[in-house]
Protein backbone atom coordinates (compact mmCIF):
# COMPACT_ATOMS: atom_id res chain seq x y z
CA UNK A 1 0.00 0.00 0.00
CA UNK A 2 1.49 3.19 -1.21
CA UNK A 3 2.36 5.90 1.86
CA UNK A 4 -0.01 8.70 0.54
CA UNK A 5 -2.99 6.22 0.64
CA UNK A 6 -2.12 5.10 3.94
CA UNK A 7 -1.96 9.05 4.52
CA UNK A 8 -5.36 9.60 3.71
CA UNK A 9 -6.77 6.89 5.67
CA UNK A 10 -5.49 8.36 8.25
CA UNK A 11 -7.09 11.83 7.57
CA UNK A 12 -10.26 10.09 6.85
CA UNK A 13 -10.52 8.22 10.36
CA UNK A 14 -10.08 11.71 11.41
CA UNK A 15 -12.52 13.47 9.62
CA UNK A 16 -15.33 10.74 10.20
CA UNK A 17 -14.49 9.97 13.93
CA UNK A 18 -14.59 13.61 14.59
CA UNK A 19 -18.55 13.69 12.68
CA UNK A 20 -19.61 10.89 14.59
CA UNK A 21 -18.51 12.33 17.62
CA UNK A 22 -20.28 15.65 16.66
CA UNK A 23 -24.09 13.29 15.33
CA UNK A 24 -23.69 10.92 18.92
CA UNK A 25 -21.78 12.80 21.33
CA UNK A 26 -23.89 13.47 24.19
CA UNK A 27 -21.61 16.37 25.71
CA UNK A 28 -22.44 19.55 23.78
CA UNK A 29 -18.55 20.84 24.60
CA UNK A 30 -17.43 17.24 23.39
CA UNK A 31 -19.32 17.93 20.33
CA UNK A 32 -17.95 21.37 19.87
CA UNK A 33 -14.07 19.49 19.93
CA UNK A 34 -15.06 16.58 17.52
CA UNK A 35 -15.56 19.50 15.17
CA UNK A 36 -12.28 20.52 15.30
CA UNK A 37 -10.63 17.10 15.05
CA UNK A 38 -13.05 16.62 12.13
CA UNK A 39 -12.00 20.21 10.73
CA UNK A 40 -8.24 19.36 10.93
CA UNK A 41 -8.83 15.67 9.71
CA UNK A 42 -10.52 17.60 6.41
CA UNK A 43 -7.00 20.26 5.95
CA UNK A 44 -5.12 16.57 5.98
CA UNK A 45 -7.54 15.78 3.29
CA UNK A 46 -7.03 19.31 0.99
CA UNK A 47 -2.95 18.54 2.09
CA UNK A 48 -3.14 15.05 -0.01
CA UNK A 49 -5.02 16.57 -2.66
CA UNK A 50 -2.23 19.33 -3.16
CA UNK A 51 -3.89 22.33 -2.03
CA UNK A 52 -2.02 23.61 0.96
CA UNK A 53 -3.50 27.23 0.22
CA UNK A 54 -6.88 25.34 1.45
CA UNK A 55 -5.60 23.39 4.19
CA UNK A 56 -4.13 26.35 5.72
CA UNK A 57 -7.41 28.07 5.54
CA UNK A 58 -8.92 24.83 6.58
CA UNK A 59 -7.31 25.59 9.85
CA UNK A 60 -7.75 29.08 10.35
CA UNK A 61 -11.14 29.70 9.43
CA UNK A 62 -12.74 26.14 10.92
CA UNK A 63 -10.00 25.02 13.17
CA UNK A 64 -9.79 28.45 14.73
CA UNK A 65 -12.24 30.79 13.90
CA UNK A 66 -15.38 28.36 13.46
CA UNK A 67 -15.46 26.27 16.25
CA UNK A 68 -14.14 29.26 18.80
CA UNK A 69 -17.73 31.14 17.69
CA UNK A 70 -19.61 27.83 18.17
CA UNK A 71 -17.93 27.80 21.82
CA UNK A 72 -19.37 31.36 22.21
CA UNK A 73 -22.62 30.34 21.40
CA UNK A 74 -22.64 27.38 23.81
CA UNK A 75 -21.23 29.78 26.66
CA UNK A 76 -23.50 32.56 25.90
CA UNK A 77 -26.95 30.49 25.27
CA UNK A 78 -26.07 28.55 28.57
CA UNK A 79 -28.06 25.11 27.82
CA UNK A 80 -28.34 23.93 31.15
CA UNK A 81 -28.15 20.29 30.62
CA UNK A 82 -25.11 20.93 28.09
CA UNK A 83 -23.79 17.46 29.55
CA UNK A 84 -26.28 15.40 28.93
CA UNK A 85 -27.78 16.20 25.58
CA UNK A 86 -30.95 14.45 24.36
CA UNK A 87 -32.17 13.75 20.78
CA UNK A 88 -35.07 14.14 18.82
CA UNK A 89 -37.60 11.70 19.06
CA UNK A 90 -37.87 11.22 15.08
CA UNK A 91 -33.72 9.84 15.61
CA UNK A 92 -35.13 6.53 13.80
CA UNK A 93 -36.49 8.10 10.96
CA UNK A 94 -33.52 10.13 10.18
CA UNK A 95 -30.95 7.42 10.55
CA UNK A 96 -32.81 6.09 7.77
CA UNK A 97 -32.83 8.51 5.92
CA UNK A 98 -29.38 9.13 6.09
CA UNK A 99 -28.23 5.48 5.54
CA UNK A 100 -30.89 5.81 2.61
CA UNK A 101 -29.07 8.76 1.02
CA UNK A 102 -25.57 7.04 1.40
CA UNK A 103 -26.70 3.88 -0.40
CA UNK A 104 -28.21 5.75 -2.91
CA UNK A 105 -24.98 8.13 -3.34
CA UNK A 106 -22.69 4.75 -3.18
CA UNK A 107 -24.70 3.29 -5.90
CA UNK A 108 -24.99 6.03 -7.81
CA UNK A 109 -20.56 5.90 -7.60
CA UNK A 110 -20.78 2.76 -8.83
CA UNK A 111 -23.06 2.66 -11.41
CA UNK A 112 -21.34 5.94 -12.92
CA UNK A 113 -17.98 6.07 -14.60
CA UNK A 114 -15.70 8.44 -13.44
CA UNK A 115 -12.68 10.10 -15.02
CA UNK A 116 -9.32 8.23 -14.04
CA UNK A 117 -7.21 10.73 -14.99
CA UNK A 118 -3.92 11.67 -13.48
CA UNK A 119 -3.35 13.15 -9.78
CA UNK A 120 -2.92 17.06 -11.04
CA UNK A 121 -1.53 20.02 -8.48
CA UNK A 122 -2.70 23.33 -8.61
CA UNK A 123 0.06 26.04 -7.40
CA UNK A 124 -1.13 28.75 -4.81
CA UNK A 125 0.18 31.26 -7.72
CA UNK A 126 -1.86 29.85 -10.13
CA UNK A 127 -4.86 29.71 -7.58
CA UNK A 128 -4.18 33.48 -6.72
CA UNK A 129 -4.12 34.22 -10.97
CA UNK A 130 -6.99 32.72 -11.17
CA UNK A 131 -8.67 34.05 -8.21
CA UNK A 132 -8.00 37.83 -9.01
CA UNK A 133 -7.87 37.76 -12.62
CA UNK A 134 -11.04 35.81 -13.78
CA UNK A 135 -12.70 35.42 -10.80
CA UNK A 136 -11.98 39.36 -9.71
CA UNK A 137 -15.73 40.12 -9.61
CA UNK A 138 -16.87 37.24 -7.50
CA UNK A 139 -14.95 37.67 -5.21
CA UNK A 140 -15.84 41.36 -4.78
CA UNK A 141 -19.23 40.51 -4.66
CA UNK A 142 -18.36 37.17 -1.75
CA UNK A 143 -16.55 40.02 0.20
CA UNK A 144 -19.64 41.97 -0.07
CA UNK A 145 -21.59 39.33 1.26
CA UNK A 146 -19.40 38.87 4.30
CA UNK A 147 -19.99 42.60 4.98
CA UNK A 148 -23.30 42.36 4.83
CA UNK A 149 -24.01 39.16 6.78
CA UNK A 150 -21.53 40.67 9.68
CA UNK A 151 -23.67 43.98 9.88
CA UNK A 152 -26.60 41.79 9.31
CA UNK A 153 -25.36 39.83 12.59
CA UNK A 154 -25.08 42.85 14.47
CA UNK A 155 -28.17 44.13 13.65
CA UNK A 156 -29.98 41.13 15.06
CA UNK A 157 -28.47 40.91 18.31
CA UNK A 158 -28.83 44.55 18.99
CA UNK A 159 -31.19 45.51 21.95
CA UNK A 160 -33.70 47.50 20.36
CA UNK A 161 -34.39 51.00 21.41
CA UNK A 162 -37.46 50.11 23.30
CA UNK A 163 -35.69 46.77 25.44
CA UNK A 164 -33.06 50.03 26.45
CA UNK A 165 -35.75 51.96 27.80
CA UNK A 166 -37.54 49.26 29.55
CA UNK A 167 -34.22 48.17 31.10
CA UNK A 168 -33.38 51.61 32.24
CA UNK A 169 -34.57 52.58 35.48
CA UNK A 170 -34.66 56.01 35.23
CA UNK B 1 -2.71 5.50 -5.42
CA UNK B 2 -5.49 7.78 -4.13
CA UNK B 3 -8.20 8.12 -6.54
CA UNK B 4 -11.41 9.68 -6.99
CA UNK B 5 -13.44 7.33 -5.37
CA UNK B 6 -12.08 7.94 -1.73
CA UNK B 7 -12.59 11.61 -2.06
CA UNK B 8 -16.21 10.68 -3.25
CA UNK B 9 -16.87 8.21 -1.02
CA UNK B 10 -15.45 9.99 2.13
CA UNK B 11 -17.30 13.11 1.81
CA UNK B 12 -20.59 11.10 0.91
CA UNK B 13 -20.33 9.38 4.53
CA UNK B 14 -19.55 12.45 6.22
CA UNK B 15 -22.34 14.38 4.05
CA UNK B 16 -24.69 11.78 5.27
CA UNK B 17 -23.30 12.02 9.12
CA UNK B 18 -24.57 15.92 8.54
CA UNK B 19 -27.71 14.96 7.77
CA UNK B 20 -28.27 12.61 10.46
CA UNK B 21 -26.71 14.98 12.61
CA UNK B 22 -29.68 17.53 11.45
CA UNK B 23 -32.69 15.67 11.64
CA UNK B 24 -31.94 14.04 14.91
CA UNK B 25 -30.56 16.75 17.30
CA UNK B 26 -32.58 18.77 19.21
CA UNK B 27 -29.84 22.06 20.44
CA UNK B 28 -29.64 24.51 17.37
CA UNK B 29 -26.34 24.65 18.13
CA UNK B 30 -25.51 21.47 17.29
CA UNK B 31 -27.71 21.15 13.48
CA UNK B 32 -25.92 24.25 12.98
CA UNK B 33 -22.31 21.92 13.31
CA UNK B 34 -23.95 19.27 11.48
CA UNK B 35 -24.16 21.88 8.78
CA UNK B 36 -21.12 22.81 9.12
CA UNK B 37 -19.88 19.05 8.40
CA UNK B 38 -22.12 19.14 5.14
CA UNK B 39 -20.79 21.79 4.12
CA UNK B 40 -17.10 20.37 4.48
CA UNK B 41 -18.66 17.38 2.81
CA UNK B 42 -19.09 19.20 -0.53
CA UNK B 43 -15.39 20.70 -0.22
CA UNK B 44 -14.15 17.13 -0.27
CA UNK B 45 -15.96 16.37 -3.07
CA UNK B 46 -15.00 19.47 -5.16
CA UNK B 47 -11.43 19.24 -4.50
CA UNK B 48 -11.47 15.56 -5.61
CA UNK B 49 -12.97 16.81 -8.36
CA UNK B 50 -10.49 19.58 -8.67
CA UNK B 51 -7.55 17.66 -8.30
CA UNK B 52 -8.38 14.49 -10.46
CA UNK B 53 -10.88 16.36 -13.35
CA UNK B 54 -9.15 17.37 -16.70
CA UNK B 55 -10.63 20.95 -16.95
CA UNK B 56 -7.92 22.06 -19.43
CA UNK B 57 -7.66 25.42 -20.64
CA UNK B 58 -7.50 28.36 -18.28
CA UNK B 59 -9.46 26.80 -15.66
CA UNK B 60 -7.32 24.63 -13.47
CA UNK B 61 -7.63 26.34 -10.33
CA UNK B 62 -11.73 26.59 -10.88
CA UNK B 63 -12.41 24.02 -8.25
CA UNK B 64 -10.37 25.46 -5.86
CA UNK B 65 -11.94 28.85 -6.53
CA UNK B 66 -15.10 27.45 -5.76
CA UNK B 67 -14.15 26.00 -2.57
CA UNK B 68 -12.68 29.48 -1.18
CA UNK B 69 -16.33 30.49 -2.25
CA UNK B 70 -18.30 28.17 -0.24
CA UNK B 71 -15.50 28.86 2.78
CA UNK B 72 -16.70 32.32 2.40
CA UNK B 73 -20.52 31.89 2.24
CA UNK B 74 -20.37 29.00 5.14
CA UNK B 75 -18.68 31.53 6.98
CA UNK B 76 -21.38 33.81 6.50
CA UNK B 77 -23.68 31.70 6.89
CA UNK B 78 -22.24 30.69 10.44
CA UNK B 79 -22.38 34.39 12.15
CA UNK B 80 -25.81 34.85 10.80
CA UNK B 81 -26.81 31.43 12.75
CA UNK B 82 -25.23 32.58 15.86
CA UNK B 83 -26.76 35.84 15.80
CA UNK B 84 -30.27 34.14 15.28
CA UNK B 85 -29.46 31.74 18.06
CA UNK B 86 -28.63 34.35 20.36
CA UNK B 87 -31.54 36.25 20.07
CA UNK B 88 -33.56 33.18 20.11
CA UNK B 89 -32.18 32.98 23.51
CA UNK B 90 -32.81 35.88 24.65
CA UNK B 91 -36.44 35.71 23.58
CA UNK B 92 -37.33 32.41 24.22
CA UNK B 93 -34.67 30.85 26.93
CA UNK B 94 -34.70 27.84 24.74
CA UNK B 95 -32.26 26.98 21.85
CA UNK B 96 -34.31 23.63 21.25
CA UNK B 97 -35.87 23.24 17.85
CA UNK B 98 -38.99 21.12 19.16
CA UNK B 99 -39.71 24.49 21.43
CA UNK B 100 -39.76 26.90 18.49
CA UNK B 101 -42.97 26.62 16.89
CA UNK B 102 -44.39 30.18 16.46
CA UNK B 103 -44.39 29.35 12.49
CA UNK B 104 -46.71 26.31 13.36
CA UNK B 105 -50.53 26.67 12.40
Amino acid sequence: MPGSLILFYVAAAFVLSGGIGVVVSKNIVYCAFSLLVSMIGIAGVFLLAFAEFLALVQILIYGGAVVIVILFALMLTRIEDFRDISDNRNRPLALVISLGLLAMLIASLVRTPTPQGDQSAVSMVELGESLFTDWAIPFEVASLVLLVALVGAIVIVRRDAGDEEQGDPS
Amino acid sequence: MISLAHFQVLAYILFCLGIYGVLARKSTVLVLMSIELMLNAVNINLIGYSAFGSFGGSHTALGQVIIVFVITIAAAELALAIAIILRLYRERRSVNVDEIDLLKG
